[in-house]
């Protein structure tokens, strides 16, 4: 099968994080990089179909400035085949903007499945993969935890609340793929010098326009000490008076 | 949280990203795989053997020997960076890959024919046969070119006599490097090398008990009593005690560089623990003992990275002399003593337990200051450099 992996470079989530200057981005100074967890996930379930299917390609699709060719490069040391860049100074907070610029790079290209990671670490937002299967016109399955391709056909369990729920859907399809379904594998020595000859082809990417920004971030504030409201049985109605009315959380 | 290192001078800015990319490979692999397993293995005594199919998979053995023998073919700063990653897990996994790689593989590459390499450094590199090195002897530890352990040619081979000790993975190996003399007990240039098949007859390895240090490591002694070897067994390249020390020296340049992850995870585990353990109202990193402490520790650490990285480019660059290698020895492991015993001491009463790992490291430093070259034959062999005056 040709399956694409969009994968995004996010700060490492195991990062100290502070606000940059302009209160409407994360200070990129002095953090480390890495491909977002649950694309890890989506990589190493692309890897698996072709291993147990037989022979196709993986290849690995990431939009951002000069430095998401490392983590592409980290995805061909994993076992990708191919890489590609699409140059932009900096990702967009908009996804539709991003969901544009892979669905010019994705579409007609002749792949099976497109995968994605369920959301990103640093954005959140889980709304790239199912946009961009809008823009192509694919069928879309979000958050799989199981999947199976049989005969041109997939099968994928989803995890709801309590319950899993299936879903069959025919090929070509994008899938958002959820963490737990397999474990991402550690490259291997020799793939990390492998990966240096791969093909990574980098070219501008076809961003839509963008319609939506951060506007400002910022931290929680400080909490304040507690406060003892009362001791034993007696001082329960007043403890739910303060929580209705005061901290207004029941 | 997984191990971030050290870092205070941005010394990853000199790595290339591949060099930074192994490192962090194997980082991972040993907060996944080694870390949840470690501290049983020190405790019960035991080599974690199910962790070599992980090791040989991420190409780990030999990892600076060429691809067509199976191997990564690595620099030799991403080599050292291997060493440094699994001795912040434990000096017994890095006297593991050590041996493998520098003391089995390098000879055999160095040294051997081209029947030898194709059929022993793939098997090596996969894991599939673990290998030992046999130069010490009881007798003969500092002074290895005094050894008197006998090669006797005959018609059809060679037949091995003599005992070896102190050898790490001596009990789990399939295939032992065994020196030993062809010619007389005087004769130093005579010292040849042997691919030895441990199931040969004549062959027997004993775990050597008692060990207070380097506990999740297998080390034995062998004895060889009349064990006969075709005549293809030998090593054809080796020739003197040049040869051995030459693998020594292979095997130290790694020791260099894992005793500074060995003293990152104490620096690591003392930074954390004074910014938590509360005393006198108040965590005991705020205390100007603990601060010294810690700001030694950190000054050694970066000391020993510039130094050793230096070393590495040297290395890279084909110009590294055995003295040099003495010298990021020495310095380095000694550093990381003084850091495991510091950082133990920072721990107050919890040091002692092998929950937290400054201990473990400081007893398995203890074999690492005395091994490969003691920290005094280091001395001699700098102060013969300085001076043109052996005093040995």
């Amino acid at each position: 099968m040709k399956i694409a992996v969009c994968i995004k470079r996010v700060p490492d989530t195991e990062s100290r994080f502070a606000i940059a200057a302009d209160q409407k981005s994360i200070a990129t100074s002095g953090l480390k990089f890495d491909i977002s967890d649950f694309d890890g996930y989506a990589i190493e379930v692309a890897l698996r179909l072709n291993e147990q299917q037989g022979p196709g390609e993986v290849v690995a699709v990431s939009l951002g400035p000069e430095g998401t060719q490392e983590t592409l490069r980290k995805a061909l040391s994993m076992g990708v085949d191919r890489g590609v860049h699409l140059q932009a100074e900096t990702i967009p907070f908009d996804g539709l903007a991003i969901a544009y610029a892979l669905a010019h790079e994705l579409r007609d290209a002749g792949y099976d499945l497109v995968l994605f990671g369920r959301n990103a670490t640093d954005s959140g937002n889980a709304c790239v993969g199912p946009m961009t299967a809008e823009l192509l016109g694919l069928p879309c399955v979000s958050a799989v935890s199981y999947l199976e391709i049989k005969e041109g056909k997939g099968t994928a369990h989803r995890e709801l609340e309590g319950m899993t729920e299936t879903v069959a859907f025919a090929l070509p399809a994008v899938l958002s793929i959820d963490e737990g379904i397999a474990r991402p594998r550690l490259p291997s020595l020799k793939g990390i010098m492998a990966a240096k000859k791969k093909p990574l082809d980098s070219r501008p990417a076809q961003l839509g326009p963008i319609q939506l920004t951060v506007e400002r971030m910022e931290l929680p504030p400080e909490r304040s000490g507690g406060r003892i409201v009362g001791e034993g049985a007696e001082a329960v109605p007043e403890l739910v008076r303060l929580l209705r009315q005061e901290a207004k959380v029941l | 949280m997984g191990f971030e290192g050290v870092d205070f001078y941005r010394i990853d800015g000199l790595l290339s990203e591949e060099e930074r990319a192994v490192r962090d490979t194997v980082r991972a692999w040993v907060d996944e795989q080694l870390m949840p397993v470690i501290g049983d293995c020190y405790i019960e005594g035991r080599f974690p053997k199910q962790l070599i199919p992980g090791l040989a998979e991420l190409g780990v053995l030999g990892a600076n020997l060429p691809e067509e023998y199976g191997c990564a073919a690595l620099n030799n700063v991403a080599y050292g960076l291997i060493m440094q990653e699994l001795e912040r897990g434990d000096s017994g996994i890095r006297s593991f890959a050590s041996v493998q790689g520098a003391l089995v593989m390098y000879p055999i590459h160095a040294f051997g024919s081209e029947q030898q390499k194709r059929h022993w450094l793939p098997r090596l590199a996969a894991g599939k046969e673990i290998g030992c090195f046999g130069l010490t002897e009881p007798d003969y530890g500092s002074n290895p070119g005094g050894m008197i352990t006998t090669a006797r040619e005959t018609g059809d081979g060679w037949v091995l006599n003599g005992t070896k000790m102190w050898i790490t993975n001596g009990s789990q190996a399939t295939v032992a490097v065994i020196w030993a003399k062809t010619g007389d007990v005087d004769d130093v240039k005579s010292i040849r090398g042997f691919i030895v098949p441990t199931e040969t007859k004549g062959y027997a390895a004993k775990d050597q008990k008692g060990k207070l240090s380097l506990r999740a490591s297998d080390t034995s002694e062998i004895h060889l009593e009349e064990v006969r070897l075709p005549k293809d067994a030998i090593l054809p390249k080796s020739g003197g005690i040049k040869s051995p020390l030459s693998c020594l020296t292979q095997a130290r340049y790694g020791i260099s560089w894992g005793a500074i992850g060995a003293a990152m995870a104490c620096y690591d585990e003392a930074v954390s623990y004074a910014k938590n353990r509360v005393m006198f109202g108040k965590p005991i990193g705020g205390t100007q003992i603990q601060q010294v402490r810690l700001a030694d520790m950190l000054s050694e650490i970066t000391k020993a990275q510039c130094l050793t990285l230096q070393l590495g480019r040297l290395k890279d660059a084909g110009t590294m002399t055995p003295q040099q290698v003495s010298l990021a020895k020495r310095n380095n492991v000694s550093m990381a003593c003084d850091c495991a015993r510091e950082a133990r001491r920072l721990l107050g009463a919890n040091g002692i337990l092998v929950e937290y790992h400054s201990m473990r490291h400081l007893a398995n430093l203890e074999s690492v200051y005395t091994y490969e070259g003691t920290h005094d034959m280091h001395s001699l062999i700098l102060g013969e450099t300085i001076t043109g005056i052996p005093a040995f």
